[in-house]
């Protein structure tokens, strides 16, 4: 009896735990042989460029692309660490975590500043900032806010223009929108004087950057707080729809960090996918596609702006901490 | 006596330097060990503080609202643990023997007792970990719980200063011993200097300098240079006596068999009875013998005493042959042996005259004893090729089977049985050659009659 319902749990459990795939991709090499698994939180459309200028480095390796939401990405990868070669994720705090819980393989002789990498393990290699994205339209006839007092001063003075009209993320539901709103409430106060406005506001709440971006360029909104600016600038599209805004108060810039499985059986090719992403070579890649911000090109003054890597970002992902900080963020965003 | 005549063991100062050196290293290793053991207990001592701050920071968070817990664990809880290495963090908190939160799998320590903050290291998830833990009491409206935090953290950096520590502490350690090395070499050289000084002017000193050592030395060589005093004291006591007996004894001995002799030659000249005559004879052949040898043991006890005390002065060994062939000729006339000299001018040599003088006489006494009568003796002194002076004579030679041994005391040949001698004269000149460096050398000539060459 007692095994039976192990065996009804396990069965109901491996159901549970098998995951959805955003997209799943094979790139393969001229001369494909031995083949890496990734497993990303970044869209293949953006991330397939860099993949491409590797494999024409590296024609003997070919890449298998699986895509899922950061959160997914950690708990898939968490359960079964032996399937895949490469982690890549915008999510920090659960990358440094799964570093930190051991996952990772140290990768050495790659010279990087403190700040981007973490234990030899986890790379940052772009840079890309929590930016406001407003719709053009909306903003005829108003200034464009530049900081988030100023956004505050726009929404207070036009309640009426903006009552629904402004969209952020969904922080229990984006690892990303968390990270950014934790880092906010780190650096001062004026992201919950924000939080409360924009929630008396009828605020829309996002799971991702693409449909808000989406719902951005159909005047659905007519301004998004803390949108990955560098998806926004991918959807060329839009672009003469939306401007892009650091806020210039404090900015909050995130890597996409990448590290090697210790469970991975070709450590060698994976690590050396893992100096590609870390070197300035992939900038390079042809055509006018667009790629991610590299954080080799990165300003001084962006690096500065950077959500280091170190323990600190666990703190978050404290159960207690977390209950403690969305109960707040609910009580200020959701009225 | 020449130094490798002396039984060596060990060196005293090498093993003042050894032992020095094996001080040294011994004190050098163990202060590594020691420093390098408290560089240890600092570092951690260190990380603890930092984790017990951390800690309290989580626990000072912890409130109780509406019976239930909340802990807004601050920022700088975990990031003030990084470090250098990127150390990994642990942590768990409890409320009493519940979860609340972190890694439910990190265990507190058993005996650990509410009030104090639990410090251990240990292992955790196959990394060896320091951990810090400590609990608050909270208390609300009508409730009262326990809060325990407890965080771990990896040593990787601590190791990492440590083995930069150790590397420090040894290259330090190193340098030390280098100098300390060269120090105790300094120390053993100063400490045996004075040895050194002793035995330097005990040898500088002349052959008949035995007065006491008079310059100043260390207490520790006192009992060393007092003995040594002592010694040279006897010794010189020892010689003077030798050397005032054998003066005494020359006298005291040559001058009653002289009377004596004479005694028996006037008695013979008395006694008519043939076989009376005989006896006296026989007896006056014995006191000859017995007057011979006394002499020329004397003589060889006189040659072996100067011969050690290298007194030596330039003579010239032309005027020293000349002075005894005179003295002797009435002799050799009496023989009807003639006497040539074939000389240099001079030939001048160190050494010590009484002694040349002695080698000479016994070369031509033997000369004269062994040739026949109405015969030459030819002498010949030269300084070319080397320093030597030759006697030859006319008479039977060498026996050749006995040349190699008639040099030793008490040898005399067979030809020899009808003269007087002890066989001590070639002894006495071979003696003579070694005090002054010298060779003698005996051989026959080819027309007959031997020749004794002594050579400088
Ligand atoms: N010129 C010589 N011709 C032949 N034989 C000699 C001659 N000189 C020495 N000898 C031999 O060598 C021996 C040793 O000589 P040595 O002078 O030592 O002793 P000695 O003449 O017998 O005694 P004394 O001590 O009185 O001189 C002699 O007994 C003799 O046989
Ligand atoms: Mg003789």
């Amino acid at each position: 009896m007692r095994y039976l319902i192990l065996l009804i749990i396990s069965l109901f459990a491996s159901h549970a735990n098998s995951i959805e795939w955003e997209d799943k991709q094979l790139f393969e090499g001229a001369i494909g042989s031995q083949t890496i698994s990734v497993i990303s939180s970044t869209d293949t459309a953006i991330f397939a460029p860099i993949i491409t200028s590797f494999l024409t480095i590296n024609p003997e390796l070919n890449i298998n692309y699986y895509v899922a939401s950061s959160a997914d990405v950690y708990e898939e990868f968490q359960r079964n660490p032996q399937d895949y070669d490469v982690v890549i994720s915008s999510a920090m705090d659960l990358q440094l975590k799964l570093v930190n819980d051991g996952f990772s393989a140290r990768i050495e002789g790659i010279s990087y500043p403190d700040w981007a990498q973490w234990r030899e393990s986890l790379f940052g290699f772009t840079m890309e900032p929590a930016s406001i994205v407003i719709n053009k339209k909306a903003f005829e006839t108003l200034k464009v806010p530049r900081s988030r007092q100023e956004m505050i001063r726009v929404l207070r003075t036009n309640p009426e223009l903006f009552r629904g009209k402004i969209g952020s993320y969904d922080v229990r539901q984006s690892g990303l929108g968390y990270l950014f709103a934790t880092q906010d409430a780190r650096a001062s106060e004026t992201y919950w004087r924000l939080m409360e406005i924009m929630g008396s506001l009828e605020t829309r709440l996002y799971c991702c950057s693409g449909s808000m971006i989406e719902d951005l360029s159909n005047n659905t909104i007519s301004i998004a707080y803390n949108v990955l600016g560098s998806y926004a600038q991918a959807r060329t599209d839009i672009a003469d729809k939306i401007e892009i805004i650091l806020p210039s108060d404090f900015p909050n810039t995130m890597m996409r960090t990448a590290m090697v499985s210790k469970h991975s059986l070709s450590i060698r090719s994976s690590a050396s996918f893992l100096r590609f992403l870390t070197s300035s070579e992939w900038t390079k890649a042809e055509g006018d596609s667009y790629h991610l911000p590299p954080l080799q090109a990165a300003s001084q003054n962006e690096q500065r702006s950077a959500i280091a890597l170190e323990p600190g970002l666990m703190i978050f992902l404290d159960k207690l901490k977390r209950k403690t900080f969305i109960k707040e963020w609910e009580n200020a965003l959701i009225q | 006596m020449s130094t490798s005549d002396v039984n060596v063991y060990g060196s005293l100062r090498n093993r003042l330097v050894m032992t020095l050196i094996g001080g040294v290293a011994m004190l050098t290793l163990l202060s590594y060990f020691v420093i390098r053991n408290y560089a240890a207990h600092i570092a951690v001592q260190s990380q603890d503080s930092i984790l017990r701050a951390s800690v309290t920071s989580i626990l000072d968070a912890a409130a109780l609202r509406d019976g239930s817990v909340e802990i807004d664990i601050p920022y700088a809880a975990f990031s003030m643990l990084g470090t250098t290495t990127d150390d990994r963090v642990f942590y768990v908190i409890y409320q009493d023997d519940l979860v609340l939160s972190g890694y439910e799998d990190l265990s507190l320590p058993k005996d650990r007792s509410v009030t104090e903050t639990a410090y251990r290291s240990t292992i955790y998830r196959d990394v060896a970990v320091r951990q810090v833990s400590a609990s608050r009491t909270l208390i609300g409206a009508d409730q009262r719980t326990i809060i325990t935090a407890s965080i771990a953290q990896t040593q990787d950096s601590l190791d990492d200063a440590l083995d930069e520590i150790s590397e420090n502490i040894a290259i330090y350690g190193i340098g030390f011993f280098c100098l300390a090395v060269l120090l105790s070499i300094w120390v053993s050289s100063a400490t045996i200097a004075p040895l050194k000084r002793l035995a330097d002017s005990v040898a500088r000193r002349g052959p008949q300098d035995l007065s006491p050592v008079a310059k100043p030395v260390p207490t520790e060589m006192v009992p060393l240079v007092s003995s040594l005093n002592h010694f040279m004291e006897r010794l010189e006591r020892s010689l003077k006596q030798s050397e005032e007996f054998i003066a005494e004894a020359a006298h005291r001995v040559r001058t009653p068999i002289a009377t004596v002799r004479s005694h028996a030659e006037m008695t013979l000249q008395r006694v008519d009875k043939e076989e009376n005559r005989q006896a006296l004879r026989s007896m006056i052949r014995a006191i000859d013998e017995t007057s011979r040898a006394a002499g020329q043991l004397l003589d060889h006890a006189m040659i072996s005493f100067r011969a050690d005390q290298h007194d030596y002065v330039s003579i010239d060994l032309v005027e020293i042959t000349e002075d005894i062939v005179m003295r002797l000729r009435p002799v050799a006339e009496m023989k009807d042996v003639t006497i040539q000299l074939n000389t240099d001018a001079e030939v001048i040599l160190l050494g010590d005259s009484i002694l040349i003088q002695n080698a000479v006489r016994n070369l031509i006494d033997n000369a004269l004893k062994y040739s026949p009568s109405d015969s030459v003796i030819t002498i010949e002194v030269r300084k070319q090729p080397v320093t030597f002076i030759a006697v030859q004579d006319q008479g039977p030679g060498f026996q050749t089977h006995e040349m190699a041994s008639l040099t030793d005391r008490f040898t005399r040949g067979e030809n020899a049985s009808g003269t007087i001698g002890s066989g001590l004269g070639l002894t006495i000149v071979r003696d003579v050659a070694k005090a002054h460096d010298g060779a003698v050398e005996l051989s026959n000539n080819p027309s007959g009659g031997a020749c004794v060459t002594l050579s400088f």
